[in-house]
């Protein structure tokens, strides 16, 4: 038995603003019948951006239902920009709170917002949020999951899951989630620094060595911004690379291979390191 | 007390008779059954009554029966001493509708090393006997099956599963929690190893349960230390749970047509009447073999989690498939196993009737539910929309 508010029970019970807008300015819909809950949004907007009626339709529990009403509730009367500053947070304070493996019902809310808000925009009102999937059991993506462990300040993997339902189904995203988690909360996973050999490396040693740094280190961080790396060729102190992805067109890419790249070789293998890119 | 109380696979109200039974043992007969002195032999020889209470609903010798704290610790007992007594096989035989005391046993064996063969189901929720045959290995050391589902009622044929299993030298064990007193089994015949049983599904108290282990069956106990239950199971006797467990098997003998005919009609009433009431709504689970107290009824566009706490409004109480309610995110694991559609899934509702249910308790069900589900389809989106269902987006 969860423990609601008597506000969630009281909107569960006596939702506000039920139903469907005809001649609806925009629609906004998240969720779908397979992952439980689903939200659909519609708002009214008159010529001075100002939401004038909004109401929904919302399969899913009581908490979903309370959170959907809750949402119409606090939207109506303001302008969009008001109403976008309106977060999955607020949603659960006006009801008093919710249970926090219910907090996803409150991130719905937020979600069908600015779904609706695109659509107002004429934006493509995608599916997903921007990002890649994490989570395929409840297709969450990593901004969503970003930007849930940023505004609701969370703090374990277990949190994650109550506020975006990301790692509740399957489980096998859960060493994803806490990967987001360390890198949101800065503790971006350091290696250890790699044993400088000042000198006297072979040829071999040295191969060994650039490649395991690219490997283990620098491709995974360039993946993080879409990008990659490939090494080319090691030939004495110059490595040669190909930028790949995002990297490959990025205008900041020379400095990327300077700054970075060639500075973490010159720390991590030898002090006189050159790279180059190969086109 | 609630108005309703329609959830008794869950658990059930101690039976006024069984509680009687128990009092005295609670205040003036307080005493160790293993004690040498009077006073504790006397509790010693009622638990020996409620032994053979218990030995006479499953027909088998009083010796063969094991009291224990509830169905899971049988379940657990029961794979794990067939796992230890038989070291050199590595394999075990469940299905994927298993309760969670023997499914995250066989997940946790497989983590260890086991390996675990993972039965389906139909979209009826029943076994494919063939499968079974198929899966036995030289080295498969144990079929579990239950004997009836929770959450469905499925009733599965224990009797030709044992004997297939029996005939290629495979121990079996059966979680029998929700049939005992529903559907009747005869022990001499059934050619199961191990049995397992819950006190608080039959009218008895939380906290005792019971283990059939067949004579002449290998048995590693699982809990070590003095000698009770003649060393297979250590720890004080829980006296008054076992003698109220006792007790209630003895009245659960006597009501066990009553189940099949007074209960079964209210339960087809309720049943019959929803689905004449409500559109969209079917019965998860064939009806061929089900037992005769549990519906699970599934209403499409509409989430399980909500019907109950409107139900709850009235005091009705229930149980849902639906993932909301679990705490986990995902639908039930038996729907699932169904393949019971999405649309379906979510919205499941399980009745389960006992002999303390009356017609006004149904009849109040039937009133009150059809125009919940009708308000709960306005509210949500996918009754709008045209056609099928959207698909899933996930």
């Amino acid at each position: 038995m969860w423990e609601y508010t008597d506000k969630v029970r009281e909107h569960f019970i006596n939702p506000r603003n039920v139903g469907e807008i005809k001649d609806a300015s925009c629609v906004g819909e998240v969720g779908s019948i397979a992952c439980g809950d689903a939200l659909k949004l519609f708002l009214k907007v008159d010529e001075n951006d100002r939401i004038v009626d909004a109401k929904f339709q919302t399969f899913g529990c009581a908490s979903a239902i309370a959170s959907s009403s809750a949402l119409t509730e606090m939207i109506k009367g303001k302008t969009v920009d008001e109403a976008l500053d309106v977060s999955n947070k607020d949603i659960a304070e006006f009801l008093g709170g919710l249970p926090k493996e219910k907090m996803h019902c409150s991130v719905m809310g937020r979600e069908a917002l600015e779904a609706a808000v695109k659509n107002l925009r004429g934006e493509e009102a995608v599916p997903h949020a921007e990002g890649e999937i994490v989570c395929e059991c409840f297709g969450v993506t990593d901004e969503q999951i970003r930007r849930a462990i940023a505004e609701n300040n969370l703090n374990t993997v277990e949190e994650i899951t109550d506020f975006t339902k990301a790692g509740g189904g399957c489980g096998k995203c859960l060493d994803k989630l806490a990967d987001l988690l360390a890198e949101a909360k800065g503790q971006k996973k350091v290696l250890k620094p790699l044993e400088v050999k000042p000198a006297g490396l072979t040829n071999l040693q040295r191969m060994k060595l650039v490649n395991k740094v690219i490997e283990e280190e620098i491709s995974p961080s360039l993946q993080q911004d879409g990008g990659n790396i490939e090494l080319v060729d090691v030939d004495g102190k110059r490595v040669l690379v190909q930028l790949r992805g995002a990297c490959s067109s990025c205008k900041s890419s020379q400095l990327t291979l300077k700054q970075f790249v060639e500075k973490r070789l010159r720390e991590t293998v030898e002090p006189d390191i050159v790279v180059e890119e190969v086109r | 007390m609630p108005a309703v109380y329609m959830d008794n696979n869950a658990t059930t109200r101690v039976d006024p008779a069984v509680l009687e039974e128990m009092l005295p043992y609670f205040s003036d007969l307080y005493g160790n059954p293993s004690s040498m002195h009077t006073f504790g032999g006397q509790v010693g020889r009622k638990i020996s009554q409620a032994r053979e209470r218990v030995a006479e609903a499953f027909n088998c010798h009083p010796d063969e029966v094991m009291f224990n704290a509830c169905g899971t610790e049988g379940d657990n007992t029961a794979i794990r001493s067939a796992l230890a007594s038989q070291p050199e096989k590595r394999h075990i035989i469940t299905t994927r509708v298993e309760h969670p005391a023997v499914l995250n046993v066989a997940k946790h064996l497989e983590r260890r090393g086991y390996e675990a063969t993972y039965l389906g189901v139909d979209e009826q929720g029943r076994l494919d006997l063939d499968e079974l045959r198929d899966s036995i290995r030289p080295d498969t050391a144990l079929v579990s099956v239950m004997y009836a589902n929770n959450e469905t009622g499925v009733i599965f044929p224990i009797q030709e599963i044992a004997e297939i299993a029996k005939e290629r030298g495979v121990l079996v064990h059966t979680d029998a929690v929700q049939v005992l007193g529903k559907v009747p089994f005869d022990l001499k015949t059934l050619p199961v190893d191990f049995l397992a049983v819950s006190g608080h599904k039959v009218h008895a108290p939380k906290g005792v349960g019971a283990l059939f282990v067949r004579k002449g069956v290998q048995f590693r106990p699982f809990m070590l230390g003095g000698h009770q239950e003649r060393g297979r199971r250590a720890g004080t006797e829980n006296t008054t749970g076992i003698i109220g467990l006792g007790k209630a098997c003895e009245i659960a003998m006597k009501n066990i047509a009553h189940e099949n005919s007074a209960v079964k009609a209210l339960r087809d009433k309720l049943e019959k009447a929803l689905i004449a009431a409500i559109p969209d709504t079917r019965i998860n689970g064939t009806v061929d073999a089900r037992l005769p107290n549990t519906t699970s009824l599934a209403f499409q566009y509409v989430e399980g989690e909500s019907i109950l706490l409107m139900l709850d409004a009235f005091g009705v109480c229930a149980s849902s498939g639906s993932a909301c309610t679990s705490g986990s995110l995902e639908p039930s694991h038996v729907l699932r196993a169904m393949g019971v559609p999405f649309t379906y899934a979510h919205g499941s509702i399980r009745f389960s009737l006992s002999r303390f249910n009356t017609e006004a308790d149904v009849d109040l069900v039937v009133k009150e539910l059809p125009p919940i589900i009708t308000r709960l389809r306005e509210i949500s989106p996918f009754k709008h929309a045209e056609g099928e269902a959207p698909a899933c987006t996930c």
